[in-house]
């Protein structure tokens, strides 16, 4: 344990003034101490590393931690982050979203850097709501589920994050959840491995908000709902559809390459230079 | 990615429009990103840029809308690249917020803005000159902003070299005033030997990363700028941020975030205020304007002084921070100011704040989506004069 939190301390910001706004039980935090194991297991250097977020709860993860980070508008961080990767292609960037920062606000800047497939890697908290504002429906919110903006019930169906950056055509996108924390950290790493836009969605839950207008309990109940919720995509082939119902697969859901938009464009820049005026 | 590199290309004189003037004085500053999205009439500067900027080891995106535009060049700043956009009225409107972003982070960019008419999708063909308050104001909250106009080839070229100095020099974004007319209007244009320009960049950190304060609070007002990755790992936060770039609600850090990104400009206005003044000294009737208003207005006062008429100009190419100062001296020594431009009255609603004497004010608007005659400019002088 003790040797765990050391790794962690190396690479929090300890001279930030103040702690951080997360609540007791929040699974940010998991995503923070995995994203941070897997950016030590990569071995980079902390200047190597930008994160980009967006605003909510979920994006005031930079914040926290000795990289270079950036902490922009709401639902625009893979615009920011386009702009820095194509401008310092040696940086590895890496964006963090909420569900509503990336899928309502931010979704279409979502589905256009996977089209793209630009070399960023793009962690998606998935709680189901608009956490930072006070549990408002989001565009992940489930069907039949109640927030502080649906009182009478979501009548929308969500989005299924993984599956749209699979279509949109992403390189790598897997799914983890806070639960299967350790599982997480392998994602993450393999995400910032791999070249072109990798997205890891990472359900996670918010008690305060979200559990608390669905009665789901504690955080601890929300995580074991997790658990007895998740099924290793390897698995998923076997299982019959009444089986899988209500549940969603974890683990590498895609894993292919495609033209990268930064080594395309790389390419044409040379080409560029060479032709004559 | 490859090194940025000047072309040294022998460039004859040219019979370009003003939105190739402003891609040329881009390339010139050294803008070496630029991200937009097609808006007439501000399209062709992003063609240009597409086939120009690779050439000098650039990169150009199409981004998937104007928000998306300015968040990557402010980011690609962030990262150390001058960047650019350009746009119209409606995409203008969708770039407000995190050109406010760009104000609080204090990330250098020049954003273009090819004026047309609107509201809304408006009159995208013909030219206008609506947006100088939404320019000055469009973003949310207290911010101090450079805006500059254009008002031929001559000066798409120039003034977008002085956007960049000043977006550099003063850690801003600073927009660029364009319309339909200076767009289009074809002049020859004899671009200058690169080495007789003045190109401005950011002051980058000389002390070691662990000394270095992001956000000091330096008499000039401008701290140095770290480049993302360049080993000054900091945070950069749309939030009201302390001199570390850490979220604060402290009163005295906040106020003192706020004066800064004023003072910064206030302290050099002088240097940021160009205007340009013609036949001022023994002038009765003052011409107040800018943009392409500013070429009929010039014309005007020559038709004038050929049958006598007393007529000088006060050209601004600088809106803001707003010239007080030449706007004054001229009020003081005018009977009358007239100022057309392609609005219902913006710019004459500054000259009229200052209120400092007796001078008649007289606003001369055209909003049907056409230019000023020199003409008609002149019947106005006939009748105050
Ligand atoms: C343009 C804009 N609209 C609305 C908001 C208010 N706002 C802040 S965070 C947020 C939603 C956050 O939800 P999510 O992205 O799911 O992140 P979480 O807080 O749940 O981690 C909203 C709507 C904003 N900051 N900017
Ligand atoms: S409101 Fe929800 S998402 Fe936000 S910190 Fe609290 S538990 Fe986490």
């Amino acid at each position: 344990m003790q040797e765990s939190t050391h790794l962690i301390h190396q690479y929090l910001r300890h001279d930030k003034k103040f702690p951080h706004l997360w609540c007791p039980g929040c699974g940010n935090g998991i995503v923070l101490g995995a994203l941070i194991r897997a950016i030590h297991h990569l071995g980079c250097s902390k200047n190597e590393i930008a994160l980009v977020s967006g605003i909510g709860c979920s994006s005031r993860m930079p914040t926290y931690v000795d990289f270079n980070t950036l902490h922009t508008v709401h639902g625009r961080a893979l615009t920011f982050a386009t702009g820095i990767k194509l401008a310092k292609p040696g940086l590895k960037v890496i964006s963090i979203m909420g569900d509503g920062d990336a899928m309502a606000i931010g979704g279409n800047h979502f589905i256009h850097a996977a089209r793209r497939n630009i070399d960023i890697t793009a962690l998606i908290m998935n709680n189901s709501i608009y956490g930072m504002t006070g549990g408002q429906s989001s565009p992940t919110t489930p069907f039949g589920s109640v927030s502080a903006t649906a009182p009478y019930t979501q009548i929308e169906r969500p989005f299924q994050i993984a599956e749209m950056a699979i279509a949109s055509g992403a390189s790598y996108v897997a799914r983890g959840t806070v639960y299967h924390a350790r599982k997480l950290i392998g994602l993450i790493e393999q995400a910032i491995r791999k070249p072109g836009f990798s997205v890891v969605e990472i359900i996670t839950h918010c008690h305060v908000q979200f559990g608390k207008y669905n009665q789901m309990g504690s955080h601890i109940d929300m995580l074991k709902w997790q658990k007895s919720h998740a099924i290793p995509v390897e698995k998923a082939g076997s299982l019959s559809d009444e089986a899988l119902k209500d549940k969603f697969t974890i683990g590498v859901l895609a894993n292919r390459d495609f033209p990268i938009f930064d080594q395309e464009y790389e390419k044409i820049r040379q080409a560029a230079m060479q032709a004559q005026p | 990615m490859a090194k940025h590199r000047t072309l040294k290309v022998v460039r004859p004189p040219a019979l370009i429009h003003g939105n190739a003037a402003i891609a040329r004085g881009a390339i010139a500053a050294g803008c070496r990103f630029f991200a937009g999205y097609p808006i007439t009439p501000a399209t062709e500067i992003a063609e240009i840029m597409s086939r120009e900027i690779p050439r000098h080891g650039g990169t150009f995106i199409q981004m998937e809308d104007e928000i998306a535009s300015m968040g990557a060049i402010v980011g690609a700043s962030l990262a150390g690249v001058k960047a650019m956009t350009a746009t119209s009225g409606p995409g203008f409107c969708l770039m407000q917020e995190i050109l406010g972003f760009a104000y609080a982070t204090e990330t250098p960019c020049v954003v273009v803005n090819v004026m047309r008419g609107g509201p809304s999708t408006g009159l995208p063909t013909r030219p206008s000159q609506s947006d100088v308050m939404l320019s000055r104001w469009g973003a949310h909250g207290n911010h101090a902003s450079i805006v500059l106009a254009v008002s031929s080839v001559e000066d798409c070229f120039h003034v977008t070299l002085k956007a960049f100095n000043f977006s550099e020099k003063f850690r801003t974004p600073v927009i660029l005033l364009s319309d339909e007319v200076v767009a289009h209007t074809r002049a020859i244009f004899s671009p200058p030997e690169d080495d007789g320009l003045s190109v401005i960049n950011r002051v980058r950190p000389s002390v070691p990363p662990e000394w270095y304060i992001p956000y000091e609070n330096t008499a000039r007002g401008v701290p140095p700028m770290a480049i993302l990755g360049d080993g000054y790992r900091h945070n950069v936060t749309g939030l009201v941020h302390d001199v570390r770039g850490f979220p604060t609600e402290q009163k005295e850090e906040v106020r003192t975030f706020y004066e800064r990104i004023h003072r910064k400009i206030d302290l050099n206005r002088e240097e940021i205020e160009i205007f340009e003044s013609v036949f001022l000294d023994d002038a009765d009737i003052c011409l107040i304007a800018y943009g392409s208003a500013s070429m009929a207005a010039l014309e005007a006062v020559h038709l004038a002084r050929k049958v006598n008429l007393k007529v000088g100009l006060l050209k601004l190419t600088t809106l803001f921070p707003f010239p007080s100062k030449p706007v004054e001296e001229v009020l003081n020594r005018s009977r009358v100011v007239i100022v057309p431009e392609m609005n219902f009255g913006q710019i004459v609603q500054e000259v009229k704040n200052l209120g400092v004497c007796q001078t008649r004010i007289i606003p001369m608007n055209r909003y049907d989506g056409h230019m000023f005659a020199p003409s008609e400019i002149l019947q106005k002088i006939r009748e105050v004069y």
